[in-house]
């Protein structure tokens, strides 16, 4: 019992790789009078002895238009034929089940310093016999420090997309056979 | 490389289109640049008539987009914006969105008029509606005022800082192409 304890407040040590059925990762954005949102469907995340690593392909994102695709995919937003890929690698902190990731988020070949905040549980053993922790985590990034800078005038003069993007984790890592 | 002109205006003694010519002149031996005059053959956008395959015109033109590795535009000004038939070609070349010849197209836009600020209103107006089609708009920037008196009596360009402006957006352009795709 009590080495159980000792685990589920401390930091996971091992590796631990993300179950990509069981975790999302996506986005979303102040758009006119509503938030826009998306998902990306295809990325990777592997947590070791505290260290997180992640990375998503931008031509995952879905939204639920395909012409907002095509422009978030263009040079006026990722830019994706250039670069494909977004990555984040950052350091793990726990508090109870208080979770805290300081570290570089890489987007549109622009690195910035990022602290994502969010909630951890585990490691815990599913009833498949694994060893899972969930680690649910945002942030909020400025999209013009990204060189994503597009916007429309609304016809009161504000601009019709927030520059404030929150990104938002949601993993479930399985541990790996050492 | 290969450069698409693309003139916005239809007349046969247009300052824009005279301004390409020179600039086929100014290229440097590996550009080859191209004057597209099948502007005039795109008719009115229809969505009725958008259909696969598009007009051959449209067709023609999408293809010849594609083909290039670039695309350089002229355009006057017309009412503070886009002359009608160039953004219709446009607007005819954006469909689908998705997929369309201009996406992620390295485009350079010029503009000229007799007027002082040599049409940067409908330049700007164009590289927008170029970048929402996806295009890879370039910095290349050249606004030619009073184009009257840039021109000889037979087109030819005769200023030497024109000369220059075009062959620096030209660079421009250039080195938006040489940049590498990420793996």
């Amino acid at each position: 019992m009590s080495t159980i304890t000792e685990q589920q407040t401390g930091i996971p040590t091992g590796t631990f790789v993300a179950d990509t059925v069981h975790s999302s990762v996506g986005f979303e954005v102040p758009y006119a009078v509503a938030t826009f949102s998306g998902t990306v469907t295809d990325f990777e995340a592997r947590l070791v002895d505290g260290r997180i690593e992640g990375s998503a392909r931008i031509e995952s994102i879905q939204l639920k238009d395909e012409n907002l695709q095509a422009h978030l995919l263009s040079p006026e937003f990722f830019d994706a034929e250039r670069h494909p890929v977004l990555t984040f690698a950052g350091d793990l902190q726990r508090d109870g089940d208080r979770a805290t990731v300081t570290g570089e988020i890489t987007m549109k070949g622009i690195t910035q310093p990022v602290t994502l905040e969010g909630t951890i549980v585990g490691p815990a053993v599913d009833h498949f016999g694994k060893t899972r922790v969930g680690l649910k985590l945002e942030t909020v990034v400025d999209r013009t420090a990204f060189d994503m800078n597009w916007n429309m005038p609304l016809p009161n003069g504000e601009p019709a997309l927030a520059n404030e993007v929150t990104l938002r984790a949601d993993l479930t890592l399985v541990a790996q056979d050492a | 490389m290969r450069v698409l002109a693309i003139s916005g205006s239809l007349r046969d003694a247009s300052w824009n289109t005279a301004l390409l010519r020179a600039l086929r002149d100014e290229a440097p031996e590996d550009v080859e640049v191209e004057i597209w005059d099948g502007l005039k053959a795109i008719p009115p956008y229809d969505q009725d008539d958008d259909l696969v395959p598009g007009p051959p015109a449209v067709e023609a033109f999408r293809d010849v987009v594609r083909d290039v590795d670039a695309v350089f535009f002229a355009t006057p000004e017309y009412n503070s914006s886009v002359p009608g038939a160039l953004k219709n070609a446009l607007d005819w070349a954006s469909r689908p969105l998705a997929t369309n010849a201009f996406r992620n197209k390295p485009v350079a836009v010029i503009s000229s008029s007799a007027g002082a600020f040599g049409g940067v209103w409908a330049a700007a107006e164009l590289r927008k509606a170029l970048a929402a089609m996806g295009a890879r708009v370039t910095d290349a920037e050249l606004a030619v005022g009073h184009a009257m008196e840039k021109f000889d009596a037979d087109g030819r360009l005769v200023d030497d800082d024109v000369r220059e402006g075009l062959r620096d957006a030209l660079e421009t352009l250039r080195a938006e192409v040489r940049v590498p795709l990420a793996a």
